[in-house]
């Protein structure tokens, strides 16, 4: 093939990589009706690639077809006429020219249906942040049967469910009510953070200890046991509450804030985490440290934990997000509404206030979506991460 | 090299704390070092130092694991095994032994059954749906798109979005005057009631895909990502299609991928009860009562046999199927290690 090529395109240097190769046999770059393609089109992110207007990018499956045509045009005889060549280029072009059109449509496709899902996606989060810029009249107008009913008062505003993307006028009354004028909301706001915060750091603190227990050395027994930690990460709540709770009410701690705590900062799922993370850091590192007189925990502070923190950032935005939204937990544990975290008590606004309802609900998400708006890229990490459970 | 230069300037800025804590590791370390200088040569010098170099690692892991282990010991395992224990005795001030009396009782217990049934139903229809879906926006988004990295984004945001945050939009769509039903009246279909009958499931199974798809599709990118580009060359050449060379190459490295996705859906779609519970609290319509509900109810009343053995019949179930998750898994892409 390459033979033939060079034979074929007398004046076009093809000394670049199989990708060029591939480019040349679709036919002389004199046919393409757009852009032609740059390195950068192959742009893994998508964000190059979005910019190009037209998919300049010959389709992959181009040397399935390219093949047949070349040898009869570059074959043993090199002395070919030239008509004949260029009668060959021109079609092997028009076929290119049908693929690139096929392509088109593929993408369009493609792009509606990530449009399609993409708008599904998005659709609740900006119903919650619109409707939260509503007045409480206007709540009350297109929502007020569904929440009126359920307090047994039944109160006919509007008979349908009206269903709104943008306020009449756009007003803060919501939020203004939620900070200023009911307390109870921000507290158990603050609930949330409290239980979240410490639970995050711990089990970081202490799984990062465990990790490098398992990562840096391994052992047969070690390697049990971290075995049984998969197990117990794979375990439902349903499952793990239970041994929690009676050692809870052991300990004299359920109603307490330590009982929602302690089980957390054990909580297996960071150190199966983190051992993975350390277990690719390579070990002449820690060899090289340890030639030059470093101690276990200066090797431990000094090598390991700088080498983790992308894998660090990449829990404590996970462990974050799953504490964020803890439900189950404070609901068996904490027999006390009022230490509820946020995400209990938003279930229970329905019943009475729900003209702030949604301002609530969207100073809830804040948080998390920071998180996720600075630290999208550590995330993804994490997840790719978490796969790979074979290993 | 560098490293000898860096560590001790940032070892002096270190607190006294972890000084102390450090100094016993160099210590031991510093053993280590005399044991390597004085048995060099010798067979059996060389023995005992591997030995002194063992006990030193066992003694540093050991020391590390030491809060993480104790820890889960005291809150997930030791208790475990009380779990187990209670779930085997008639009631925890007599202590007689009654064998799987409990086991029996729970079964037979109508909530239970309709709980797991639920559950279960639940599972089998949400978890394929969670992993066809996520595999086709995967397939998707790993080809040539605009806006490729937005579209990440937005896949991804319902997963940072807490349930309780979005819980009123869903009642508000799927309420019984609610756009899903003004929706499908423009189709000819009449009205749905849709958290009171026996449609309750399907906006919570919507809910559950609207959050975990994302993390799904992530995990599912990588996945694609990772496959040989040669071997779907080679296939290209061969003039395969695109069909076959997505079914016969790419599902085939994907299996680890799709177990792993498989039981992180499943292990989700236990915690499903959190959605439930927000959107129809502790009592919601039958096909909604979940595996959690029962055992909220059951931990209300504080009946810690019942308990016990449900958590432990569950922990079997969840042990069973995952174990069968690994070995369909083995089976179907060993060829490929």
């Amino acid at each position: 093939m390459n033979l033939g090529n060079r034979k074929n395109g007398p004046g076009k240097n093809i000394v670049g990589s199989i990708r060029d190769r591939v480019k040349f046999e679709q036919g002389p770059p004199v046919l393409y009706p757009f852009k032609k393609p740059s390195e950068n089109d192959q742009d893994k992110d998508g964000s190059a690639a979005g910019e190009a207007e037209a998919p300049a990018e010959i389709p992959a499956e181009a040397p399935a077809a390219a093949p047949v045509k070349e040898p009869e045009a570059a074959g043993p005889d090199a002395l070919k006429s030239l008509s004949d060549l260029s009668a060959a280029r021109i079609a092997s072009a028009r076929k290119a020219l049908t693929k690139e059109r096929r392509e088109m449509i593929r993408m369009v496709l493609r792009t509606v249906i990530a449009g399609f899902f993409a708008i599904l996606f998005l659709m609740p989060i900006v119903l919650t942040i619109t409707n939260s810029l509503m007045t409480v009249s206007e709540i009350n107008a297109n929502y007020g049967v569904i929440f009126a009913k359920k307090n047994g008062v039944r109160v006919f505003i509007s008979q349908t469910v009206n269903l709104k993307f943008i306020p009449d006028i756009i007003s803060f009354s919501q939020y203004f009510k939620v900070l200023v004028m009911s307390p109870e909301y921000l507290m158990k706001f603050w609930n949330s953070v409290f239980y979240t915060v410490p639970i995050v750091l711990f089990q970081l603190a202490i799984a990062s200890l465990a990790s490098y227990g398992f990562a840096r050395y391994r052992g047969r027994v070690r390697e049990v046991i971290f075995f049984a930690y998969i197990i117990l990460m794979l375990m439902p709540y349903q499952v793990t509450l239970v041994p929690n709770f009676l050692v809870s009410s052991w300990l004299r701690i359920i109603d307490t804030r330590w009982a929602i705590w302690l089980p957390g900062f054990f909580s297996p799922f960071a150190v199966y985490m983190l051992t993975k993370y350390m277990r690719r850091i390579p070990k002449s590192i820690y060899e090289a440290a340890e030639i030059d007189g470093a101690g276990e925990w200066q090797i431990f502070t000094k090598i390991c934990l700088p080498n983790c923190k992308g894998g660090l950032a990449s829990i404590a935005i996970l462990l974050f997000i799953d504490y964020w939204n803890m439900v189950e937990q404070p609901l068996i544990l904490l027999s006390d509404e009022q230490m509820h975290p946020l995400s209990v008590f938003l279930s229970k606004i329905n019943t009475g206030e729900i003209s702030l309802a949604f301002a609530v609900a969207v100073i809830y998400m804040v948080l998390p979506m920071m998180v996720f708006l600075y630290g999208e890229e550590s995330l993804v990490e994490g997840i790719v991460y978490q796969g790979g459970i074979k290993e | 090299m560098d490293l000898k230069r860096k560590i001790p300037e940032k070892f002096k800025d270190a607190g006294a704390s972890l000084h102390s804590a450090g100094q016993k590791l160099n210590r031991a370390l510093r053993k280590n070092a005399n044991g390597q200088d004085t048995g060099s040569g010798q067979a059996a010098a060389k023995e005992s130092r591997m030995s002194v170099r063992q006990r030193r690692e066992i003694r540093v892991s050991w020391t590390f694991l030491a809060p993480s282990i104790i820890g889960v010991a005291m809150f997930f395992v030791l208790p475990f095994f009380v779990v187990i224990y209670y779930s085997m005795i008639d009631n925890p001030v007599r202590h007689r032994p009654v064998g799987l009396a409990n086991y029996v009782r729970v079964f037979n217990n109508s909530a239970f059954r309709l709980a797991a049934l639920n559950t279960l139903k639940f599972s089998l229809v949400a978890v394929p749906l969670a992993v066809s879906l996520s595999l086709l926006l995967a397939v998707v988004m790993e080809q040539k798109l605009p806006w490729k990295s937005r579209f990440r984004s937005f896949f991804l945001s319902p997963m940072m979005v807490p349930t309780a945050s979005v819980i009123m939009i869903w009642q508000i769509l799927f309420h019984y005057n609610g756009l899903a039903n003004v929706l499908l009246a423009k189709f000819g279909v009449g009205k749905i009631d849709w958290l009171k009958s026996s449609y309750a499931q399907v906006p919570i199974i919507l809910l559950f895909l609207w959050k975990n798809l994302g993390y799904n599709m992530i995990l599912f990118m990588s996945g694609l990502a990772n496959i040989p580009r040669d071997q779907i060359e080679v296939a290209r050449l061969e003039s395969a299609t695109e069909f076959q060379i997505f079914w016969l190459i790419k599902i085939r490295y994907l299996s680890s991928t799709i177990l792993f996705v498989t039981i992180m859906s499943l292990i989700n779609s236990f915690k499903v009860f959190r959605e439930t519970y927000l959107m129809s609290g502790d009592y919601p319509y039958d096909a909604l009562y979940m595996l959690q509900h029962f055992m909220n109810n059951t931990f209300r009343s504080l009946d810690y046999q019942k308990l016990s053995s449900a958590a432990v019949m569950m922990a079997l179930f969840m042990i069973v199927v995952i174990g069968a998750l690994f070995l369909a898994e083995d089976r179907f892409g060993r060829d490929l290690e």
